[in-house]
């Protein structure tokens, strides 16, 4: 992000050091991760210190320091989705796509990531892929489901 | 425009109770996330457009969820002089054809979900009757809403508006007795006054502690410093758990009502309600909800012309579990990390930027209106003696009917799961309840008939918690549930206290050697102790409840753990490095489907054809990794897990 | 002055202080590890424990971070305290088993074995240094971060952390000793965060006294002249 794009979202929260986390997810959100330039000038601009603004980026699941894909997938390994067989969704996926769950592949097409409970638990196993929540899922529907993203 | 007497209300209410029930037919489909997830979105768009181009005159509308999540989509049809009809698990073609039926004056019977005939408005004490001139074709013989099994012993105070009202619109929520309460406290009561009530009704905290209510907002008022905050938790962070979820999409304004008058009777003009970054629509929701209270006068200056200022700041989560715990949610909002703080001195006195706080979550906060209506009396008949009230909880897992219900305390858990939930799927045998998510434990059958209430839940070694109840069945396994959560608990530690973030590594670390074949008898005593000093040695609730999981199946299913470390065998068939896949010689047909879809190329054998005789097809057990994808992909069932 | 009670014995404190520094200082022994008596107080070793019972209820707690209230009665040896003690520093001592420190201390304490896989950490995760670095030095040059079982100290980015001025002070006040500073030439390097700086040499004596980066911001925050810095402490006085 420019350096005068990161002075906007700084002023709409009223340079307030506690809307720290807001802006943060601000910058997650356009640039899909947090670039350390990014979090320097943050850190210069409302003078928290870097090590701060490191901590906060390292502690919330949200925020993320490296580039995460297009596509956001998140296996929901809430306890309803577990019991019905989410990890082995979770396990499929990362055979197709030759990650690790956390990670990124390396077309920067895809993310993998877990989330817990999305509500949904009458549907279990289920993924959100982009924030569209597909259910009742089983292995053998996973790599024709991957096909319908660029 | 500003609301400032109570004749301004009333004029509202009479506003709003025209959009509820308009004059022509209304369509209302169900649009929280559950109804989402499982294509309203579609459903509502396929109405839309056929409405639009047939020009019918019928009015469109959505509201947030009823309940029975399973059944979703819910589409209900509303027309003066004939009962409310609902519709489950419709899709947009079914959407198409009951449209065109209601105009034929018909049903299609067996799409139906039940019909109402009246609705509670709980908050007025009174019923809104359908005045019933005529019935549609197709309906004789269909259920009434509260006859249903899964509604019938359920009583909705928290859910009172859910699925009834749409939540963009504030005046539907007045219609239904919204703000009169606010009004009432505000211009009637004196802030003590309120307090005592709460007191009275024995209102605890919904949100896991069970907190006295009253007692919290005692305290914070006495506190001294002229500052003071309100704030509501809805930082819903148990897996499986949905609650506060459901009422912030479908009813966003019942915890502002109850946060008004919380901060007046505290003494706040401020108020913030955190929101779980992973909630995005009950954010959505919020936003409007707010937007509006402030545009009519309900959130601002002099509200209702009280003199009373209260303002609410919507906060989003950053996405961590312990952001729950209420001093980590204070520092969250103060741009901190979410680690909690001692608390020798309570929050009430001293909490977000060092001022009094009075933390809620938001099940107890959308309480208070209905118990200021009603009066504590009313409110203390329900539920429990040392619990009142309804609670509303989630129910996931094995069972047949899931979604959220809303009951009084002491209701027994056989109740919930076999007359509410419908029981077991598949005829299989029930197994365990868990309840209270991460910090709470598995409830074993013989402890079936236990009423919930939150002194009874802990004395089995589980909690109420914030309400997720996940059903079990023979196919779950006990060491996995409990290895399931200790590896959720610790991600999510923030990892400042040893005994925590080494205590729930180090339980996470013997139950992966149990459950893969590498467990002995010694590590049961050695989780037992872990779990001793995890609970008491750490700093927040955290800590101090993540060894309950694990405790409560020790204590219950101590054999389950015994037969993964002597045996090496999971009884349930769900710990991967205890099974054997094999292939069934004499039932296999030799198709060749499980030696195609094998990630690991195990499976050797030859197809049968029309020329060849085929060998029955058999799998490498030190190939396999054991993904099941041949006994999923087995149509035969010629597969049998060991 | 707050009176209140330690195994029985009655003490004094003063409004302000914890339970661990009045015990320490009427000669208590309690272990303790992220306890420093010039920093605030943190709670993360949990090996201070005991057990507080204040208007009948009893709770075990840290003692670094509980204030002296009139009345209390402290008990430092109760067999749930020794218990939790014992596990907390098994725990540790399973975490950084190569200190020589945790191996005394758990010795002391009656550990023989250790139950769990040992890791081979060496960072016992107290803080100590971070606090310094931001309540006393002011720099903030390193910090905790991440979360749960993943948690570290170190730099921002975990590089160089570039707002270090190689004072030394946590390579000081770290329990555990692995932090480490050494010195070669006119170079002085704090080892664990990989932080090298330039020391200036003083025009009298011919040392090198002090980090050119450290003296610079001394200098800008007291704004003093450019030649302030010539001469060492030590000549200059």
């Amino acid at each position: 992000m420019t350096q005068s794009e990161i002075d906007t979202i700084i002023e709409e929260h009223g340079r307030k050091e506690s809307a720290i986390l807001a802006i943060l997810q601000r910058i997650q959100s356009k640039e899909n991760y947090l670039p350390k330039e990014d979090l320097e000038y943050i850190s210069q601009k409302l003078k928290i210190p870097l090590t701060s603004i490191f901590r906060i980026a390292t502690f919330y699941n949200a925020l993320s320091l490296k580039p995460r894909g297009r596509h956001k997938i998140d296996v929901c390994l809430g306890t309803a989705c577990h019991v019905r067989g989410g990890g082995k969704i979770l396990e499929k996926l990362e055979r197709e796509l030759k990650i690790s769950v956390g990670e990124t592949t390396k077309d920067k097409k895809f993310s993998l990531e877990s989330v817990r409970c999305l509500g949904c638990c009458s549907l279990g196993p289920v993924a959100v892929i982009d924030g569209q929540v597909y259910g009742r899922l089983t292995q053998d529907k996973i790599p024709s489901l991957l096909k319908e993203f660029k | 425009m500003k609301i400032r007497t109570k004749t301004d209300l009333e004029k509202i209410k009479e506003r709003g109770i025209e959009i509820l029930y308009p004059k022509g037919i209304k369509i209302s489909v169900g649009m929280a996330t559950c109804g989402i997830s499982t294509g309203a979105q579609k459903v509502y768009e396929t109405i839309q457009n056929e409405v639009e181009k047939s020009r019918l005159p019928i009015i469109i509308n959505q509201t947030g969820c009823i309940g029975f999540c399973q059944r979703e989509p819910v589409v209900d049809i509303l027309e003066p002089g004939k009962p409310r009809v609902f519709y489950q698990e419709v899709t947009p073609e079914k959407a198409m054809r009951l449209v065109h039926e209601w105009i034929e004056n018909r049903v299609i019977k067996d799409w139906l979900f039940f019909k109402m005939e009246d609705e509670e408005w709980i908050v007025d004490n009174k019923f809104w009757n359908y005045s019933i001139k005529q019935l549609p074709k197709g309906l004789d013989g269909a259920y009434i809403y509260r006859q249903i099994p899964f509604y019938n012993k359920q009583l909705k105070i928290a859910l009172r508006n859910c699925g009834f009202i749409n939540p963009d619109h504030i005046e539907e929520y007045i219609a239904r007795g919204g703000y009169f309460p606010l009004y009432k406290a505000l211009h009637e009561m004196k802030p003590e006054d309120i307090i005592e009530e709460v007191k009275r009704s024995g209102l605890r905290g919904r949100g896991g502690a069970g907190f006295p209510t009253g007692q919290k907002w005692e305290s914070c008022r006495r506190a001294k410093g002229d500052i003071k905050y309100v704030l509501c938790n809805a930082d819903e962070g148990d897996p499986g758990a949905y609650m506060d979820r459901s009422v912030l999409e479908g009813d966003p304004h019942s915890v502002i009502e109850g946060m008004i008058i919380g901060a007046y009777a505290i003494g706040a003009h401020e108020g913030f309600i955190y929101v779980r970054d992973e909630y995005p629509l009950a954010i959505k929701k919020l936003q409007t909800a707010i937007h509006q209270a402030e545009e009519f006068g309900l959130l601002g200056e002099d509200i209702l012309g009280s003199g009373f200022s209260f303002k609410i700041n919507l906060f989003r989560g950053g996405g961590a579990f312990v952001c729950g715990e209420s001093t980590a949610l204070m520092a969250s909002i103060e741009g901190k990390v979410g680690e909690p703080r001692a608390k020798h001195i309570h929050t009430t006195e001293s909490g977000l930027w060092d001022r009094p706080s009075n933390l809620n979550n938001v099940e107890t906060w959308n309480n208070i209106p209905v118990i200021i209506s009603r009066g504590s009396e009313w409110y203390s008949k329900i539920g429990t003696d040392k619990s009142k009230g309804t609670k509303v909880f989630s129910i996931v897992g094995k069972v047949n009917n899931t979604g959220l219900i809303e009951v009084p305390m002491g209701i027994t858990l056989r109740e919930i799961v076999y007359e509410i939930g419908g029981g077991i799927p598949e005829g299989k045998k029930f197994k365990a309840v868990q309840t209270g998510g991460p910090s709470g434990g598995c409830i074993p059958e013989s402890l079936l008939d236990l009423p919930v209430d939150f002194d009874r839940l802990t004395e089995v070694g589980s909690m109420m918690g914030s309400g997720g109840m996940i059903v079990m069945d023979e196919s779950t396994c006990m060491v996995d549930v409990a290895k399931y959560f200790m590896n959720f608990l610790k991600d999510e530690s923030c990892g400042k206290c040893t005994s925590c973030r080494e205590g729930t590594k180090r339980m996470h670390e013997i139950l992966t050697e149990i459950t893969e074949g590498r467990g002995k008898l010694e590590y049961l005593d050695l989780l037992e102790e872990l779990g001793w000093v995890t609970a008491e040695a750490s700093l927040c609730a955290l800590g101090g409840t993540a060894p309950n999981p694990v405790l409560s199946t020790l204590r219950y299913f101590r054999d389950e753990y015994k037969e993964h470390i002597i045996n090496r065998r999971c009884p349930a068939k769900v710990c991967r490095a205890l099974l054997k896949y094999r292939i069934l010689p004499e039932a296999c047909t030799m198709c060749g489907r499980c030696a195609k879809v094998c990630p690991a190329d195990a499976i050797s054998g030859k197809r049968k054809t029309k020329k060849e005789e085929g060998i029955p097809f058999k799998i490498e057990e030190e190939k396999c990794i054991k993904c099941g994808m041949c006994f999923e992909s087995c149509k035969f069932n010629a597969i049998e897990v060991q | 002055m707050i009176s209140f009670t330690i195994d029985g014995q009655m003490v004094e404190g003063r409004e302000g202080q914890n339970i661990l520094e009045v015990a320490l200082d009427s000669g208590f022994d309690i272990p303790h590890l992220c306890y420093n008596e010039n920093v605030k107080p943190y709670g993360a070793c949990r090996l201070c424990l005991v057990e507080v019972s204040r208007k009948g209820r009893s709770r075990l707690t840290t003692s670094c971070n509980y204030p002296v209230l009139e009345g209390i009665e402290v008990f430092t040896t109760t067999e749930k305290v020794l218990r939790a003690r014992k596990m907390v520093m098994e725990l540790l001592l399973a975490m950084c088993p190569g200190s020589p420190l945790l191996q005394r201390m758990a010795k002391d304490m009656g550990i023989n074995e250790v139950r769990f896989k040992k890791e081979d950490k060496d960072c016992i995760l107290c803080g100590l240094c971070a606090r310094v670095c931001d309540e006393i030095v002011g720099a903030h040059a390193i910090q905790f971060a991440f979360r749960g079982d993943r948690r570290e100290m170190g730099p921002p980015f975990m590089e160089e952390p570039k707002d270090c001025i190689a004072c030394g002070a946590c390579v000081v006040v770290c329990p555990v000793n692995v932090i480490g500073m050494k010195e070669e030439g006119d170079e002085r390097t704090i080892l664990r965060w990989k932080r090298t700086l330039k020391m200036r040499q003083c025009k009298v004596c011919g040392n090198y006294f002090a980090p050119w980066f450290q003296l610079e911001k001394f200098r800008e925050k007291a704004k003093l002249p450019k030649d302030y810095f010539d001469v060492c402490f030590t000549c200059r006085g």
